[in-house]
C-alpha cells in the first residue's frame, strides 16, 4: 500500500540528502571540537569511566577471573553473569564459599581482590597501602574504597544517563508541542515551565526521593522530573525557528499529520541544542545523585556509591582517604561532562566558526 | 510600568494556585504514613498484639488530629484556606506552628545567602571584566580554567575536605566544625562574638559560594565580551579613549545588565544548596529544618518550605524584571 503513495518515496530521498549534509556538518563540528584540547581530554576521561562501568566486575571482585580448581578450569566471574541471568547455576561445592580460601592449581585474580561490599575485618579504617591490597584504603567496617569507586561508577553513570534521558523525553515532547502549536498550548506549557523553575530543584528532588522511596529508579525519575525545563525551552526555541521553513510547509501540503511533521521532520533538525545540553544535564544528575547518597538518601544501603563512600568520611574524620578519592571521582566525572558539553557548544556556535 | 507590575502581580494568583497544587500533590500522594513514624517510636516493652492495638489507636488519633482522615481535596482546601490567613499549620514533630519554626530560622539562612550572593558578585564582576578585557591572555585562560573547576566542584566534597583537613586536630585546626557559635560565647564581648560568628561562617560560605561565584564570573566575562564587540565601543576606541575608560565606563554598564538579572535565578539553587551545606555544618537555618522535616515526613513543614521558597523566587524574579527596566532604558514593558 505504502509504495503507491508519493509520501513513501519522498522521505527516503530527503533522508539521503540529509545524510550527505549531515556528514559534512558532523565533520565540521568534530574539527572544531578537536581544537579544544581540554574537551578532547575530557572525552577520554569519559571513555575511561565507561571502561570502569563495563569492566567493573573484572577490575574489582572477590572471585578469580580464571582458575584451575580440582583439575577443572573455571571462570567464576563470567559464570556469575550467567547465574544472575538465570541461565546457569553454581555447583553445590561453590555455594556459600569464600573464593579466596579455596586451593587452586592456578588462579588469575582481578587487580583488586575485593568486592565493594566485602568486609575485611582485619583491615578496617586502614590507609592506602599495597601490602594489604587495599590500594585506596578501607572504610570504617573494612570495605575496600577502590572497589567501591569502580563499582560506584555504575550507579553514577546509569543515574546520569537515564535521568538526563527522562529529562530529555519530557522536555523535548512538551517543548516541541509548545513550539509547533503556539497560542494557548504554548502559553500553558511555558507557564508550567516557569512555575517548575520557581521550586528549589534539589529540595524537590530530595523530597520526592525521601517520600517515595530511595530506590535508584526513584532517584532517576526525581532528577528527570525536576530538570526537563531547560530542554523544553531549547526545543521550543528551535521549533519556533524551523516551523515556518519551506520543508515544513512542503510536509504540511503533502497532508502529513502533525505528529509526523513534528517528530519526523522538524525534530531531527531541532534536536542539536538539546543534545549539547544533555552533557551538562548528565553532569548535574550525577552530582545530584552523589549529593543524595552523601546525605543518606541514596540507593539501597547495601550498594556502594561515590556519595556514600564520601559520606563515610564524615563519621571517621581521621580517614583522609575517604574524603579525597570518592569526591575526586565525582568531581572528575562532573568536570569531564561539563567540558565536553562546553566543547560541543563552542563547536556548534556559529560565531566562533572560522 | 505600574500597569506591567499590576499585571505581574495578578499573574501571581494562578501561579500560587499551581505551586500549592504541585506541593500538595508531591507530599500527599506519597506512599507511606507519617503517623507511623510518630507512633512507632515508644512502647518497646509491650507485647506485640497489645502494642499493635495501641499503635492503631494512636495512629487514628493523629490522623484525625492532622486532618489526614479527610478526603484529599478537602485537605487541600483546608490547607490553602488556612495559608491565606498566614497559618501554615502545625508541625507533626512538635506541634508548634510551622510559620514560627521557619521564621526563627530565616535570619540565619538569609544572612548566609546574602553574604554568599554579595561576595560572589563582588569577586565575580572584577574577574569577569579583567578576563574579558584581556581575552586569550594567560590570565584569561588560567582564570577561565580555574572558574570551570570551581563550577564543577561538588559543594559537599569541598565541605567534607574542609572539615577533615581544616577543622581537624590531626591536620589543621583552623575552623570550627559545626554550628554558628562557640559554646559559652554568650558572655563574650561584642567583637569577640562577631569574630566567632565570622569564624564559623567561613567554611560554609566558601562551600555555598564556589559554584555561584564561578557561574557569575563566567557570565560576566561572556557578557563583557558581547558588549566589547559592539559598534559604540569601536567608536569609543576610535575617538582615542584609553582602554580603561572604554572598558570601565562604556562597556561595563551595559555588560552588568544581564548579570543583575541572574540574581533571581540564583535563588532556587541557593535554597536547594542550603540543605546540603546546613546539614553538613549543623547550621540551624531553614535548609537544616527542611532536611529534618523531610526525614520525619513532616508534611506541613515540607509544604510550607517549598511554597515559601517558590514565592520568594517569584518575588525575586519580579524585582529583577523591574530592575531590568530601571537600568536599561531600551526595555519598556508598556507599549507606547
Amino acid at each position: 500500500m505504502s509504495e503507491l503513495e508519493p509520501i513513501g518515496i519522498l522521505p527516503s530521498e530527503s533522508d539521503e540528502e540529509k545524510k550527505a549534509t549531515d556528514q559534512t556538518y558532523r565533520k565540521m563540528v568534530s574539527r572544531q571540537f578537536k581544537k579544544n584540547k581540554l574537551a578532547v581530554a575530557a572525552k577520554y576521561v569519559i571513555y575511561f569511566l565507561f571502561l570502569l562501568f563495563i569492566l567493573a566486575d573484572f577490575l574489582a571482585n572477590n572471585k578469580p577471573i580464571v582458575a584451575k580448581y580440582e583439575g577443572e578450569i573455571i571462570f567464576p566471574v563470567f559464570k556469575e553473569y550467567f547465574v544472575d541471568l538465570g541461565i546457569s547455576k553454581w555447583d553445590t561445592k561453590f555455594l556459600n564459599i569464600d573464593w579466596k580460601s579455596l586451593e587452586y592449581d592456578f588462579k588469575v585474580y582481578p587487580p583488586i581482590k575485593f568486592y565493594p561490599t566485602d568486609v575485611d575485618l582485619f583491615n578496617s579504617s586502614t590507609p592506602p597501602s599495597i601490602e594489604t591490597g587495599h590500594f585506596l584504603g578501607t572504610d570504617g567496617i573494612g570495605r575496600d574504597v577502590l572497589a567501591g569507586l569502580i563499582h560506584g561508577s555504575r550507579v553514577s553513570l546509569s543515574v546520569g544517563f537515564i535521568a538526563a534521558g527522562i529529562a530529555i523525553l519530557i522536555g523535548v515532547f512538551l517543548g516541541s508541542i509548545a513550539g509547533f502549536y503556539g497560542g494557548k498550548v504554548d502559553l500553558t506549557i511555558m507557564r508550567f515551565i516557569e512555575i517548575m523553575q520557581l521550586f528549589p530543584g534539589f529540595f524537590l528532588i530530595i523530597t520526592i526521593v525521601a517520600l517515595y522511596g530511595s530506590s535508584i529508579w526513584f532517584i532517576m525519575i526525581a532528577i528527570g522530573l525536576t530538570t526537563w525545563t531547560t530542554n523544553a525551552k531549547l526545543t521550543r526555541g528551535e521549533f519556533l525557528k524551523t516551523k515556518n521553513m519551506d520543508y515544513v510547509q512542503a510536509a504540511t501540503s503533502l497532508g502529513l499529520n502533525n505528529s509526523r511533521i513534528i517528530f519526523r521532520h522538524i525534530l531531527p533538525n531541532a534536536i542539536a541544542p538539546v543534545l549539547i545540553a544533555a552533557s551538562f544535564e548528565i553532569a548535574g544528575a550525577i552530582l545530584a545523585e552523589a549529593a543524595l547518597s552523601f546525605l543518606g538518601f541514596g540507593v539501597a544501603a547495601t550498594k556502594v556509591t561515590w556519595g556514600s563512600v564520601l559520606s563515610e568520611a564524615r563519621g571517621s574524620i581521621s580517614s583522609w582517604w575517604l574524603a579525597i578519592f570518592p569526591g575526586f571521582m565525582i568531581f572528575l566525572t562532573v568536570v569531564a561532562y561539563n567540558l565536553v558539553g562546553e566543547g560541543l557548544r563552542d563547536a556548534l556556535d556559529p560565531r566562533l566558526k572560522q | 510600568m505600574s500597569q506591567y507590575i499590576l499585571k505581574r502581580l495578578l499573574l501571581f494568583i494562578p501561579t500560587l494556585i499551581a505551586i500549592t497544587i504541585i506541593t500538595f500533590a508531591i507530599s500527599h500522594l506519597a506512599p507511606g504514613d507519617p503517623t507511623e513514624l510518630k507512633v512507632g517510636v515508644s512502647n518497646e516493652s509491650m507485647k506485640a498484639d497489645e502494642k499493635s492495638q495501641i499503635n492503631e489507636q494512636a495512629k487514628q488519633y493523629y490522623k484525625a488530629k492532622w486532618g489526614l482522615d479527610k478526603p484529599l481535596y478537602m485537605q487541600y482546601l483546608i490547607w490553602v484556606g488556612n495559608m491565606a490567613t498566614g497559618d501554615f499549620g502545625n508541625s507533626f514533630i512538635d506541634n508548634r506552628p510551622v510559620m514560627s519554626k521557619i521564621l526563627e530560622r530565616i535570619p540565619v539562612t538569609a544572612s548566609i545567602t546574602f553574604i554568599v550572593v554579595f561576595l560572589s558578585y563582588l569577586i565575580a564582576i572584577p574577574i569577569g571584566i579583567y578576563s574579558a578585557a584581556r581575552q586569550y591572555s594567560f590570565a584569561d585562560r588560567f582564570s577561565t580554567f580555574l572558574l570551570f573547576v570551581f563550577y564543577s566542584l561538588p559543594g559537599f566534597w569541598v565541605a567534607t575536605m574542609g572539615i577533615i583537613f581544616l577543622s581537624n586536630v590531626e591536620y589543621f585546626k583552623i575552623f570550627p566544625t559545626s554550628g554558628l557559635t562557640t559554646l559559652g560565647s554568650d558572655n563574650w564581648s561584642f567583637i569577640e562574638r562577631l569574630w566567632d560568628r565570622v569564624h564559623h561562617l567561613i567554611l560554609p560560605v566558601i562551600c555555598s559560594a564556589l559554584a555561584s561565584f564561578a557561574f557569575l564570573s563566567r557570565q560576566m566575562r561572556g557578557s563583557m565580551l558581547e558588549v566589547i564587540r559592539q559598534d559604540y565601543i569601536r567608536t569609543a576606541r576610535a575617538k582615542g579613549l584609553t582602554e580603561k575608560t572604554v572598558v570601565l565606563k562604556h562597556a561595563l554598564r551595559n555588560s552588568l545588565i544581564p548579570i543583575i538579572t541572574l540574581l533571581g535565578g540564583l535563588l532556587p539553587g541557593l535554597i536547594g544548596g542550603a540543605i546540603i551545606v546546613e546539614s553538613i555544618f549543623s547550621i540551624p537555618g531553614i535548609g537544616q529544618l527542611g532536611f529534618q522535616a523531610i526525614i520525619a515526613r513532616d508534611y506541613p513543614l515540607i509544604m510550607a518550605e517549598l511554597v515559601l521558597a517558590a514565592i520568594l523566587t517569584m518575588i525575586g524574579l519580579l524585582v529583577v524584571d523591574i530592575l531590568y527596566a530601571v537600568v536599561d532604558p531600551r526595555i519598556a514593558f508598556s507599549k507606547k
